[in-house]
């Protein structure tokens, strides 16, 4: 089996879907003749040509609702939005309708598209390029909303995503596109949509992290174990919506401690859903407060304030040592 | 420089034959009267607390009703909130209406390929691209048609769509009904272009205005435009002149921002009255068959009321019922805590 990074899971994800269904289509800006502006989608275009692989003017609203059309019509879209920072003139096109058709048609129509979007910082990007704005898709009923932290997970979750019924978006965390390869499996193979991902055993304190903050939570949790003699549970979400309540809970009322971290800004975030979902489903077992690490509630800043915006070893391990202490 | 004369087929002002079938005329004719008479009954009903707030289409009927006859049952649908005529053509029964006036319903029934009405302006544009293009791209010879107003020129989305249909070719036909008003904001403040049909121009699709209040141009000109699309000749933006003369919704009082002298002008050029006048010329339907076909209209439109009213009230958990193919179990155990609530 090869050991391949993100972006080439990805891309063998998608051409192995296009290969296989002719409903599958992909759309967005640039990624055909260019293949995408992180080589996603590179070779695509030259093999299933521009009907399939289309370059699409540069309208994000357009892209989405296009797609949506495409969806309900009989095809299996694969929107691309270029940067999460550039959802916002589509987000319309999420909240009021591809999240809504099914339920305002009582299920006669449906919109199984998938809309991926590379979001998160840390490449020292320009303004505007690094943003995590899950909690507006969370927030929004009928759409899910999925999140890889590996290659495997990346490719298997990109499959789960094609077969819903439902719209996905599917958030590529940009840090992780090359960094690290594994070994992924070729031809279809499913990651559960839903379901989180034990990433690594712990008996003392449930850490929940999603994307680029997966790697950052493992590698505090050897830290905390080596230095500090506890075991941390890292909680890979995976899915964001629906949040998995029973693998949250069953985390938490084995270590009776939990941690929440994530890029975006605090107030709003995903993490204030899973301590509300640790309140509902292990509130009794609990030693010490939860604790949120996330990003500040301020605009993603110039990329020389982003290693002081971003969570860090220093402020995770802050949070889990006082956590453990309590 | 390009002129954007209006398409007629009835009247002294015609610009084009008569090429519509005679019985299709008569259809035409058949359901103008029952849309009349449907939103008639349903503003009644609204002011009895019987439904909800209703958008009505008096004035409109020609643009509605003559716009759907000229498609096909397997053309898709993309319409707005004031677009129930349009759909009853396409095969969403009254009753339907009615009880999604009453909250009760989908905007959409049965089989009909029609998206639900969009509500938010305009934003339904891009999706009837995707429509038109799914299509083609599993080789159906079907075109999809969106249903707008004045007012969604406005909206970037109606820009985006118009571009990108012109940049695939998309066999698409943007319908737009110019009825003077978006709620209280004429036109004139709507846009500063002389007319709404020259907005093609810029995204290489064609545009041809219509008057929207001639059933028989209406039909024409959406046949027309539909062959086009067809033939691979690209979408086209149709601009309809026509009048509401009614309120926005049985919400609004258009009497606080419209002259009633404009409103005067128009009711004389009242859709159906003008169609009925022409029919009984051409000895295609008396008066007296009229008023029999107006009879039957709200004799059967009485009856759908009543099946409406008859339904018994909605199931609670119901709701829960369509937003997933499978609810998640957080869903799942909101349903049943409702459940719970009610007993």
């Amino acid at each position: 089996m090869a050991e391949i990074n993100m972006v080439t899971a990805i891309n063998q994800a998608l051409a192995e879907l296009l290969a296989s269904d002719p409903r599958v289509v992909l759309l967005g800006e640039d990624i055909g003749v260019n293949g995408g502006v992180f080589r996603v989608t590179e070779g695509l275009y030259e093999r299933f040509g521009r009907d399939r692989v289309m370059d699409t003017p540069l309208a994000e609203s357009g892209i989405l609702g296009a797609a949506i059309g495409m969806a309900v019509g009989g095809l299996r879209p694969i929107a691309e939005i270029q940067f999460m920072g550039f959802l916002y003139p589509g987000l319309d096109q999420l909240i009021s309708h591809a999240g809504r058709i099914r339920h305002r048609s009582l299920g006669a129509l449906s919109v199984p598209m998938v809309v991926r979007i590379p979001y998160g910082g840390g490449i020292r990007a320009p303004e505007q390029h690094a943003d995590s704005a899950e909690a507006y898709l969370v927030h929004t009923p009928g759409l899910k909303v999925v999140v890889p932290s590996t290659p495997y997970d990346a490719k298997g979750l990109l499959y789960a995503a094609l077969a819903q019924d439902s719209p996905v978006a599917f958030l590529e965390p940009i840090r992780l596109y090359r960094l690290g390869r594994m070994e992924v499996p070729e031809g279809p193979y499913q990651v559960p949509i839903g379901p989180s991902r034990v990433a690594r055993e712990g008996r003392d304190l449930s850490l929940f992290a999603w994307g680029a903050m997966v790697p950052l939570a493992l590698a505090c949790a050897e830290e905390i174990a080596r230095e500090d003699g506890a075991e941390v549970e890292v909680v890979d979400l995976r899915t964001l919506a629906p949040v998995d309540v029973e693998g949250i809970g069953r985390s938490v009322r084995k270590t009776g401690r939990a941690v929440v971290v994530h890029e975006a800004p605090m107030t709003g975030g995903v993490g204030a859903e899973v301590v509300a979902t640790i309140n509902e489903t292990a509130f009794w077992w609990l030693k010490a407060p939860v604790a949120r690490v996330t990003g500040f509630d301020l605009p993603y800043p110039p990329y020389a304030w982003e290693e002081f915006y971003l969570p860090g070893s220093k402020r995770l391990l802050k949070a889990l040592r006082e956590t453990l202490r309590e | 420089m390009e002129t954007w004369p209006i398409y007629r087929v009835m009247g002294p002002d015609a610009n084009d034959e008569d090429r519509v079938p005679d019985p299709v005329k008569v259809k035409i004719y058949e359901d103008m009267v029952l849309l009349r008479t449907f939103d008639e009954k349903t503003i009644t009903l609204q002011r009895q607390g019987r439904v909800g707030t209703f958008p009505p289409s008096i004035g409109q009927e020609a643009s509605e009703i003559a716009s759907a006859h000229a498609l096909s049952k397997e053309d898709w649908l993309a319409p707005s909130y004031r677009d129930h005529g349009a759909l009853y053509v396409h095969g969403v029964p009254f009753e339907n209406v009615i009880l999604f006036a009453m909250g009760k319903a989908s905007s959409i029934s049965g089989q009909v390929r029609a998206l639900p009405t969009s509500i938010p302006i305009a934003t339904h544009l891009p999706h009837a691209v995707g429509l038109a293009w799914a299509a083609r791209r599993q080789g159906e010879a079907v075109v999809a048609m969106a249903y707008f107003g004045d007012g969604g020129t406005s909206e970037g989305d109606f820009h985006e769509a118009l571009n990108f249909a012109g940049v695939l070719k998309a066999p698409v036909i943007f319908f737009c009904q110019n009825n003077g008003w978006a709620i209280s904001v004429p036109v004139r403040w709507q846009t500063a272009s002389p007319t709404l049909a020259q907005k093609a121009l810029a995204y290489g699709v064609h545009g041809q205005r219509v008057d929207g209040n001639d059933a028989l141009a209406v039909y024409q000109a959406v046949k027309a435009a539909r062959e086009r699309a067809l033939a691979g000749e690209g979408p086209t933006l149709i601009e309809a002149l026509t009048y509401r003369l009614g309120p926005h919704t049985t919400a609004d009082d258009p009497s606080r921002y419209r002259p009633l002298e404009e409103w005067e002008v128009w009711r004389q050029r009242d859709p159906l009255v003008r169609l009925g006048r022409y029919l009984a010329e051409r000895g295609l339907l008396s008066e007296a068959e009229q008023a029999a076909i107006q009879e039957r209209a709200r004799a059967w439109i009485n009856r759908a009321v009543e099946a409406a009213e008859a339904t018994p009230p909605v199931d609670p958990t119901a709701m829960f019922r369509y937003l997933y193919a499978e609810p998640p179990p957080r869903l799942l155990a909101q349903m049943q805590a409702l459940q719970e609530e009610i007993g």
